[in-house]
């Protein structure tokens, strides 16, 4: 809900910062970027070219099938990801697979 | 002159993870410009006050009543960032020597290549001219893409916008793109670099130190950030993209500092421009002779380079095809 225009202080200054986070961006969405976290080698590269930041560092172990332990693990915040693919695209091992939101 | 205490970022692993801009905001999927803006943030301190020149960045940002900024920003018109800029610097150093504020505050400019090399041209230069410590960060899409693609002057030759039509008569733009850094060097800036997107840490090393930098006196950031609707290419290709610009010599990543040139991003062995113009859009309707034109141009570019360091920082052009015939 947009506030009326007389809510709104006076020279249109916005008080509230990072008020963006309310938009969900993720609609905009056609791919979903999947992360496949026993592949992921956690370069960090998905999450430094994201535009959005909507690839989380989490400090959160993981260990792989092969029996591989990390530390930390990307989650991708469905929320504001616009599905650009440029993780898919950069990821040097492929983990990241792009898949249709909505069936045809 | 005092050189600023920082270390330098050697590696991704080293990066800031916290998060300085706020996700939600209105940039197109895939936006160069959002990369930069995110790891500009991340760099500066919470004490900035950021000026906003009217282009892609402010306006997605800033729609009002939402801001994705996390700090103090201020909105200007297209040609104004840098003489508002200068403004609040003066008004901060008024404010610290009557004693009514006691936190160091920076000013950071960011500008689009409209906002810059056209249209605020003037108000860079003078800022620039009386030492305001202000960091000016432009970030170049080439071309008035929040209008609807019109030509600037940072618009590269025979590239398509809706003011310069592939037609009959008219094949792009017939200039080429104005060298809005050799305007920016001869008035010898504290610190000056040009950089971009795919470099990511090469970026954020530059982003400090001219933060750094911007203590003294004025400092100049040049970001190439693709442009998924005006340089036609899809959204997953932005990336791909700026880092063939540097790989194929249509931009060289440089830094100069306390009057030093030195080249950041070395490329021994070059690749033809055709691979980085063959994946744009607004490039589709070059002939093989014009390709020839643009690599000639590149070419000069990278002798004068090269020639200005003293060796051979950005190498020949090799071709795929040499490969296969050894093959």
């Amino acid at each position: 809900m947009l506030p009326k225009w007389y809510e709104i202080p006076l020279g249109g200054a916005l008080t509230e910062p990072g008020s963006t986070r309310k938009n969900r961006t993720g609609e905009w969405r056609t791919f979903r970027p999947v992360i496949d976290q026993d592949k992921c080698i956690r370069c960090r590269i998905c999450w430094a070219y994201c535009p959005e930041g909507a690839v989380k560092e989490i400090d959160r172990e993981h260990m792989t099938a092969k029996g591989v332990k990390y530390p930390i693990t990307y989650e991708i915040d469905y929320y504001y990801c616009k599905g650009c693919g440029i993780c898919a695209e950069e990821c040097p091992v492929k983990a990241i697979t792009l898949v249709r939101e909505y069936e045809k | 002159m005092s050189q600023p205490v920082i270390k330098p970022f050697k590696s991704i692993k080293e990066l800031p993870r916290e998060e300085k801009f706020a996700p939600g905001h209105a940039m197109c999927a895939g936006c160069g410009a959002a990369i930069a803006m995110r790891w500009l943030n991340k760099v500066v301190d919470d004490n900035t006050i950021f000026v906003l020149a009217t282009g892609c960045v402010e306006v997605t940002t800033t729609a009002c009543p939402y801001t994705a900024w996390l700090r103090p920003c201020i909105h200007v018109a297209f040609e104004n960032a840098a003489a508002v800029a200068s403004g609040i610097e003066g008004a901060v150093k008024m404010l610290q020597r009557k004693g009514m504020l006691n936190k160091d505050v920076r000013i950071v400019a960011v500008a689009g290549d409209g906002g810059t090399v056209d249209i605020g041209l003037q108000a860079l230069s003078g800022m620039l001219e009386r030492g305001h410590r202000v960091m000016y960060v432009l970030y170049d899409n080439e071309a008035y893409m929040n209008t609807g693609i019109q030509r600037s002057g940072a618009t590269p030759f025979r590239a398509w916008t809706t003011t310069t039509p592939v037609g009959k008569v008219l094949k792009g733009k017939l200039q080429w793109k104005k060298d809005i850094d050799g305007i920016v060097l001869a008035h010898r800036p504290k610190y000056m670099a040009t950089t971009t997107i795919a470099y990511v840490v090469d970026m954020v090393n530059k982003f400090r130190k001219a933060y750094e930098y911007s203590r003294e006196g004025p400092t100049f950031v040049h970001v190439l950030c693709p442009c998924v609707p005006g340089w036609r290419i899809d959204p997953h290709m932005t990336v791909k993209v700026s880092r063939l610009a540097v790989e194929t010599g249509m931009w060289v990543n440089y830094e100069v500092e306390g009057g030093v040139f030195r080249v950041t991003t070395r490329v021994p062995k070059r690749k033809p421009v055709s691979e980085y113009l063959r994946l744009q859009g607004r490039f589709r309707h070059l002939t093989d002779e014009d390709i020839q034109i643009i690599q000639k141009y590149v070419d000069e570019q990278v002798e004068r380079i090269n020639k200005m360091v003293g060796e051979t920082v950005i190498g020949p052009v090799v071709k795929e095809e040499k490969a296969e015939a050894k093959a």
